[in-house]
C-alpha cells in the first residue's frame, strides 16, 4: 500500500510539475486601467499642459497602445499625433500638445496590456 | 495522389501549423475578458449571477440561520461554495459549480454534506463598450442526486435566464457623480424535473408528498464603482486600496408561481464590497433576510476570485476557440 502511494505521489507531483511547467512562463499582467493622469481626471487646471501623460497599473504594449485629445466643443482633435508609451516606463501613455485655451479637453485612450487583453476609456479636463 | 505530392502537403500543412503556432505565441492577441464593457469593469457578486461569461475560479462562503416553514428550531445554514468557469469561444461558456454545505438544528443535530453539482452555459451575445452594456443568456441545471440526500434536492432543476449588466457612463455627463453607478440583474424560471416528491417518514412511516413549484428568479445589484470615478470621472484622491473597490446592493429575489407557496416571495438585501485588483477578486456582504421565510438572521457571504483570464492569457485563462 505504501509502495503504491508513494507510486501516485510521484506521478500527482510530476503531473504537477508539468502543470507549473506549462503556466509559469505565461502567468504576466492583468488588464491595464490607469492609475493616475496629469492633468488629473475630472480637473480645473490654470496652466495648460503641454504634455498629457496617464499612467497605467500595467505595463502596455506600446503598437497597440493610444492617446488623443479632442476638444469637447467642437470634438476635434488638438493634440501633436505623437502619442506613445515612454520607452523607460511601460506603464506611461503620453502624447504633446499645443497651447490650447481655455475650454474643457477629453482624453481617449486605448490600450494594450502585456498580456493582450484591451481595455479603452475617456475622461475629461479642464482649462481655465 | 501521388506519394511525392502527398508527402508535399504534408509538409506544407506541418509548415504551415508550425509558422501559424510561432506569429499566435508572438503576436499578442488582444481579446476582452471578464465583466468588460468599454471602461465598466463589472465585478463578480455574491448571490445575484453574473451577466458575462469568463474564465474564472470563484470560492463563496455564505451561513445564515433560517427559520423552519413548520415551526421548529430554526437552522443554521453554511455552504462553501466552489465554481471554475470556462469560456469555450470567446463569448460563450460553461461553469460547473459545487458546494459543501451544514446545515446545524438548535437543539438537534448537524447534517452535513455535498450539495447538488450545478451546471450552467451562457452566451454573452450583446456587450457594448460605448453603452457600457453586456447581456447574455443562459440556462442552469442543478443535478439532482448528485449530492448528498441529506442536504440537496432528489430532483434536477433547470433554469433559463437572462442576465443584464448597464453601466451609467453614458447617461450623465463627463463630471457627473453618477456615472459610476451600474446595475446588473437576472430574470429566470426555475424548473423542477419532478413535480412532487415522496418521501417517507421516519415516525409514522406514512408517505409525505411535498409539491415542488416552479420558481421565478428576479435579481438585480446596484454598484457604484470607486475605480471607475476615480479613473474616469474625477480623481478625488483615493489610494489604495479604496480606488480599486466597488460598493455593491444586491437583492436577489425569487416568487413561487405554484404550489403551497405560490405568491410567496424570498429574498435578501445583502450590502457589501468588493475589491479588485490584477488577479484576484475579494468580497465581504451581509445577508438582510426581507421577510421571516427568507431567513431568522443577518447572514453574511465571503467571496474570493481568481480572474484565471489574467493569470494564464495565453495557456488555460484564454477560450479553448478563441
Amino acid at each position: 500500500m505504501i509502495v503504491r502511494l508513494r507510486i501516485l505521489s510521484m506521478q500527482t507531483a510530476q503531473v504537477l510539475f508539468l502543470l507549473l511547467l506549462f503556466l509559469m512562463p505565461v502567468a504576466t499582467q492583468g488588464h491595464a486601467y490607469p492609475d493616475h493622469a496629469d492633468p488629473k481626471v475630472g480637473s480645473t487646471v490654470s496652466v495648460p499642459p503641454t504634455i498629457v501623460r496617464i499612467w497605467f497599473d500595467s505595463a502596455l504594449e506600446p503598437v497597440f497602445s493610444s492617446i488623443m485629445v479632442h476638444a469637447v466643443k467642437d470634438d476635434t482633435m488638438v493634440d501633436k499625433r505623437d502619442g506613445h508609451v515612454d520607452p523607460s516606463d511601460p506603464t506611461l501613455l503620453e502624447v504633446s500638445v499645443p497651447p490650447l485655451p481655455p475650454g474643457d479637453y477629453m482624453v481617449y485612450w486605448n490600450v494594450v496590456a502585456r498580456d493582450g487583453h484591451r481595455t479603452s476609456g475617456n475622461y475629461t479636463f479642464k482649462i481655465k | 495522389m501521388n506519394a511525392s505530392r502527398r508527402s508535399t502537403i504534408f509538409w506544407s500543412c506541418r509548415a504551415f501549423c508550425f509558422v501559424l503556432s510561432i506569429v499566435s505565441a508572438l503576436v499578442p492577441a488582444t481579446s476582452f475578458a471578464h465583466g468588460v464593457a468599454g471602461q465598466r469593469f463589472f465585478p463578480t457578486t455574491f448571490a445575484v449571477d453574473d451577466p458575462f461569461i469568463s474564465d474564472e475560479f470563484s470560492v463563496l462562503y455564505n451561513s445564515i440561520k433560517m427559520n423552519d416553514e413548520a415551526g421548529g428550531p430554526r437552522i443554521q445554514t453554511s455552504s462553501l461554495d466552489v465554481g471554475y468557469s470556462k469560456r469555450i469561444v470567446p463569448n460563450f461558456g460553461i461553469e460547473v459549480d459545487e458546494s459543501y454545505q451544514r446545515l446545524h438544528t438548535e437543539g438537534d443535530g448537524t447534517v452535513s454534506g455535498y450539495g447538488n453539482l450545478g451546471v450552467n452555459v451562457k452566451y454573452q451575445f450583446y456587450t457594448s463598450a460605448e453603452h457600457e452594456t453586456i447581456l447574455s443568456v443562459g440556462v442552469s441545471d442543478e443535478i439532482g442526486n448528485t449530492g448528498n440526500h441529506s442536504v440537496s434536492d432528489s430532483f434536477s432543476t433547470i433554469s433559463p435566464a437572462f442576465y443584464f449588466g448597464k453601466g451609467f457612463g453614458d447617461l450623465f455627463e463627463s463630471t457627473s457623480l453618477l456615472r459610476p453607478l451600474a446595475v446588473t440583474g437576472v430574470l429566470g424560471l426555475n424548473f423542477p424535473s419532478r413535480p412532487q416528491t415522496v418521501t417517507m417518514n421516519d415516525q409514522t412511516g406514512e408517505l409525505d408528498t411535498a409539491r415542488n413549484p416552479t420558481t421565478l428568479t428576479w435579481a438585480f445589484t446596484v454598484q457604484y464603482s470607486l475605480m471607475y470615478l476615480q479613473s474616469a470621472v474625477k480623481d478625488v484622491g483615493l489610494g489604495q486600496p479604496f480606488n480599486r473597490m466597488v460598493a455593491v446592493v444586491e437583492f436577489p429575489m425569487e416568487t413561487c408561481l405554484n404550489g403551497d407557496c405560490k405568491h410567496q416571495t424570498t429574498g435578501t438585501v445583502n450590502p457589501g464590497i468588493t475589491w479588485i485588483g490584477k488577479y484576484t477578486e475579494l468580497g465581504i456582504a451581509v445577508e438582510i433576510p426581507m421577510n421571516p421565510r427568507s431567513g431568522a438572521n443577518t447572514g453574511v457571504f465571503v467571496l474570493f476570485h481568481l480572474f484565471i483570464d489574467d493569470l494564464f492569457p495565453k495557456s488555460i485563462g484564454r477560450p479553448i476557440f478563441p
